[in-house]
């Protein structure tokens, strides 16, 4: 790794055993990509079973004859919902919903593994809980005006997560994607028979399904930003990274800062 | 071929054996306890068989949530049929005093019943929220025969796995296992808060399944079968055979 900028590490061993060591591990790569995987095949499936009914309501109620707390302005597959356009969709829910619930038993093992890994070998303590330091008010707003400015960190400052990162992430980890999972299992009649407060807890069925749908928009959300940031500081030496461990060329980003 | 290598390919090739037989041996078990689905989707198979052994283990002595009667949903929705077969519209003009529910299969005493047949079993009601795999629901109160008394009755046999249940619609086939099938709350339903149940909701005989979703409470029954094997019966389309989630 060049030291020619000046970034904050001028010790060139520590650059160096930096640039041997892997960005991350095999266990976080593989996990990150199945869990990818994952995420496209819920989406997919998830939207394919949600437009034979684009309707949402709160409670344990809901169908056309029930006024819906909100309706999305798409076809549908089903006859039987008015949706003011004139055709209906093809029917997919066979191989959706098989696909939603086999996706969701690897991403939710997948995650469970990502976590039980973290925590024998310090990923979650070293990466991810960000340092007392970094919480500050004031750190934290200069972390997040970086951001708004789009301003990229040098090599050496982005080997690890920044603080609004590790917040994300921890944020997206242990509560919008287990309340994912909760909200989907709510709408299972065998689950809700086992334990009924998975389901009255959320306020009902038909309220557990609109939650799932906002839980959706958040990962989407997520998602969407996260991409972005890793376009922002250099798609190819990020995705390189996650794949091979190692992000071995100078990136692109970091030259062109240079006069 | 160096020791080292030798030693690792044995290793390897030993490691992949007992996991392979480990597998084998998981699957048999499963099979054998009942936690594996009788449909097996291609690709989607595990994840079918996953859902279905979990939920299998997991609700073994559960009930459908119950509901109070002023939670009984005031506008319940039923998605609409293709007209009916004459079969049942000549049914339907002699008000089902002719209707059968013919039950053979693995059973000792094969029978037909007719719907004053069924009504003379103890009457049962419960109030439970029916939801489709579309995504809508409502709550309704269910009237009708456990199915298990029926089973009882016509005394299953101790081989007996599922229960085939036909609808005079052609087409509308479906089965569950025994477990469901002699749960208190699966029902052979012929009335609907408080009244007769209407023919749009399934009248005069539904099938219902509380603890699956709505696409397992089939309308119109007329014919149930016991057997031991769901092999014999027509591939029941892509929609997953177990319903709980």
């Amino acid at each position: 790794m060049a030291s020619a900028n000046a970034h904050h590490f001028p010790n060139e061993q520590y650059d160096a055993a930096l640039a041997a060591a892997p960005r991350h591990t095999a266990t976080v790569r593989v996990t990150h990509w199945i869990a990818a995987l994952c995420f496209f095949a819920l989406l997919v499936s998830g939207i394919e079973v949600l437009i034979s009914h684009p309707r949402f309501y709160w409670g344990e109620d809901g169908n056309v004859l029930i006024k819906p707390l909100f309706t999305l302005p798409i076809p549908a597959s089903r006859a039987t919902v008015p949706t003011g356009y004139g055709y209906v969709l093809p029917d997919q829910n066979g191989w959706s919903r098989s696909l939603h619930f086999e996706a969701g038993w690897a991403v939710v093992l997948t995650g469970l593994f990502y976590v039980l890994a973290g925590l024998i070998g310090g990923h979650l303590r070293k990466n991810l809980v960000p340092a007392g330091a970094d919480l500050s008010g004031g750190a934290l707003a200069k972390s997040f005006a970086d951001h708004l400015r789009l301003r990229r960190r040098s090599e050496s400052e982005a080997a690890s997560y920044n603080v609004l990162q590790r917040l994300a992430y921890l944020a997206v980890i242990f509560f919008l994607f287990p309340f994912t999972v909760w909200s989907g299992l709510a709408m299972s009649p065998a689950i809700v028979s086992v334990t009924p407060s998975v389901v009255t807890l959320l306020g009902g069925q038909q309220s557990a399904r609109t939650i799932h749908f906002f839980c959706t928009i958040l990962l989407v959300l997520f998602v969407l930003v996260h991409i972005g940031m890793v376009w922002l500081s250099g798609f190819g030496n990020r995705m390189r990274a996650m794949t091979t461990g190692h992000a071995t060329e100078q990136p692109v980003a970091t030259q062109e800062e240079q006069p | 071929m160096s020791q080292l290598s030798r030693r690792k390919l044995i290793t390897s090739a030993l490691g992949a054996t007992a996991g392979v037989a480990g597998i084998a041996v998981t699957a048999r078990l499963a099979d054998r306890n009942g936690f594996t689905p009788p449909e097996w989707h291609g690709i989607y198979g595990p994840g079918d068989t996953m859902t279905y052994a979990a939920q299998k283990l997991l609700t073994r002595h559960t009930m459908a949530r119950e509901f109070s009667r002023d939670r009984i949903s005031k506008v319940p929705f039923a998605n609409q049929i293709s007209p009916p077969a004459e079969e049942f519209k000549r049914l339907q003009a002699g008000g089902f005093a002719d209707w059968r529910l013919v039950i053979g299969g693995l059973v000792a005493r094969p029978t037909s019943l007719s719907l004053a047949d069924i009504r003379r079993y103890p009457l049962r009601s419960q109030i439970t929220h029916l939801a489709c795999e579309e995504g809508w629901s409502y709550v309704a109160e269910w009237i009708g025969a456990p199915l298990s008394h029926v089973l009882h009755a016509v005394g299953a046999l101790p081989q007996a796995k599922y229960v085939v249940y036909h609808s005079i619609e052609k087409g509308w086939t479906d089965s569950i296992d025994m477990a469901d099938a002699l749960h208190p709350q699966t029902f052979l339903t012929y009335g609907m808060n408080g009244s007769e149940l209407p023919v749009g909701f399934g009248g005069p005989l539904r099938m219902r399944v509380p603890r699956q979703l709505g696409y397992k409470s089939v309308k119109f029954i007329n014919r149930l079968t016991v057997i031991d094997s769901i092999k014999a019966l027509p591939p029941g389309g892509d929609y997953s055979w177990y319903a709980g989630i």
